[in-house]
């Protein structure tokens, strides 16, 4: 790990000026930024801590059923808030089938956001990475690529963001406040990562001292708390990041679905909302057959990068089994495997 | 730029001045502080043997910069029994053979303290394995650290909690 300067400000305003400087980056938890620092992948040259700043660590909610989160509201304090778990369920079991409970108790809400990529060849400073180091080019390209991104990827870079709570958070139109030396702003989820193109280095929209303040969930997120889920395949049962994961969310009446929410993980830089399915989906009957059209809406641009075509059929079938498991109900309480895709499907084997 | 840090371990209250930043926390317990009880595994939050609790909750040690814990209180598996009397997991460990070499012991068994004070698995052993997913054991001695772990939540129990740690 590279030498750097501790710096701890007292408030938001303190902080923005002190990661004005160049080379420096924000610590919250640091389970990230540490293991990236040790590894020798980034070597900021100062470190400002923001892991105690006052006024970001409460779990709001809001009168229009909607609720706030601070950035640096812990993973675990966030799925095990009796309020938030209620009101957004699908996004407690995102949070919970995450990384280890250890973990779980120090890392944020604002750093699960800013994590980056598990791509081997990114985590390893031998290999040429042009997110590393832009113009380096891409090892991952014909290399051991199985688990990498089926959907917008480019030349560049073919990594994958490996949140999972950002996946719910995104079908449910999450927005992120942010703010950095040019003020206060707020950005939907869905356009706060950026796809590579040809600058896989620029990862989200933040420029130079931006910090994220709060997560906000919208009040017409509540609706789908009946009927929302998350489905993550893992190469192991626990502990693992996801091969492909999805998230669906469900208002019903009368028996058909009112409206759909569905975002997919682990196929894309970013956490990928699936719009022409939940446009497939609207007016439909909950069965097999909208199903299955909705998930070859979700996956119709995907193409494989590399060894990783299976991982499109993979995700349709995770799409479809998301979308049974949402539409037979959310849980009292979670399963003892969050997101677990083994879990019993009501009504039988989808795939015969 | 040396940072001057307090912090209260195992009951005892700390004062340590840092040269450099770059100190995790498990580096402090173990090179500064001689509490070599918490292992050094991976040292990337991946194995869970530097589990300790901070502010009663488990984390990896590895992974925390001690100068950003300023203030915390933080237990090790030095701190846990009571004189010569186990606490209710160690002696839970011990009754199931829940270990071989020992190396990921300490960090089982902390990691079980924090598992049960967090209230969420209670006796179903399908969640006490998910909720200590977070250790790795290459002798694979699982079977018995979930009987321990299982055991020791039930001698523990509800009036237990606070006390587990």
């Amino acid at each position: 790990m590279n030498r750097f300067e501790y710096v701890r400000p007292a408030t938001v305003a303190e902080a923005i000026a002190a990661a004005a400087v160049p080379g420096s980056t924000y610590l919250a938890a640091g389970t990230n930024l540490l293991d990236l620092m040790k590894g020798g992948i980034v070597s900021p040259t100062r470190l400002v801590d923001v892991s105690r700043l006052p006024g970001l660590d409460w779990i709001e909610p809001l009168p229009d059923g909607g609720m706030r989160i601070g950035a640096r509201v812990r993973n675990a304090d966030l799925a095990h808030d009796p309020t938030f778990r209620k009101r957004f369920p699908a996004v407690a079991e995102a949070l919970l089938s995450g990384a280890s409970a250890q973990l779980r108790n120090a890392a944020t809400v604002g750093g699960n956001l800013l994590q980056r990529t598990r791509c081997a060849y990114f985590y390893d400073p031998a290999s040429a990475c042009n997110k590393r180091q832009p113009g380096a080019g891409c090892d991952a390209h014909g290399g051991e690529n199985r688990l990498h991104a089926v959907m917008g990827w480019s030349e560049s870079c073919i990594a994958t963001h490996p949140s999972d709570c950002c996946v719910p958070l995104t079908a449910l139109d999450a927005v992120v406040e942010i703010e950095g030396p040019a003020g206060r702003r707020e950005v939907a989820l869905e356009d706060f990562h950026l796809l590579p193109g040809a600058t896989p280095e620029r990862e989200s929209v933040l420029a130079p001292g931006d910090l994220v303040v709060a997560v906000r969930l919208p009040g017409a997120a509540a609706p789908f708390a009946a009927h929302a889920r998350y489905l993550k395949l893992r190469e192991r049962t626990s502990y693992a990041f996801a091969v492909v994961s999805a998230a669906a969310c469900l208002r019903m009446a009368d028996g058909v679905i009112a409206e759909a929410r569905l975002a997919l993980g682990g196929i894309a830089a970013k956490p990928w909302r699936a719009r022409d399915a939940e446009a497939v989906l609207a007016g439909a009957r909950p069965d097999a057959v909208s199903f299955r059209r909705a998930a070859e809406a979700a996956l119709a641009a995907a193409r494989p990068s590399g060894d990783n075509e299976f991982k499109i059929e993979l995700a349709r079938r995770i799409v479809q089994r998301t979308l049974l498991l949402a539409a037979a109900g959310t849980p009292e309480r979670l399963p003892a495997l969050p997101a677990s895709p083994f879990a019993p499907v009501p009504g039988g084997a989808l795939h015969g | 730029m040396s940072l001057s840090i307090t912090l209260t371990i195992n009951g005892v209250q700390h004062s340590i001045e840092l040269e450099d930043p770059r100190v995790t926390l498990l580096d402090l317990l173990r090179e500064r502080l001689d509490l070599t009880g918490t292992k050094k595994g991976c040292d990337r939050g991946q194995c869970g043997a530097c589990t300790v609790l901070l502010d009663g909750r488990r984390v990896n040690a590895c992974l925390a910069l001690a100068a950003s814990q300023d203030g915390a209180e933080v237990l090790t598996i030095e701190g846990l029994a009571q004189g010569d009397a186990c606490h209710p997991v160690q002696a839970a460990f011990i009754a199931h053979d829940a270990f071989q070499c020992g190396f990921c012991t300490p960090g089982q068994i902390m990691s079980a303290v924090g598992l049960i004070r967090e209230g969420q698995a209670g006796d179903d052993p399908e969640r006490i394995r998910e909720g200590m997913s977070g250790n790795l054991c290459r002798c694979g001695a699982y079977r018995g650290i979930t009987e321990a772990v299982l055991e020791a939540q039930q001698s523990l129990g509800q009036a237990g909690q606070q006390e587990a740690a």
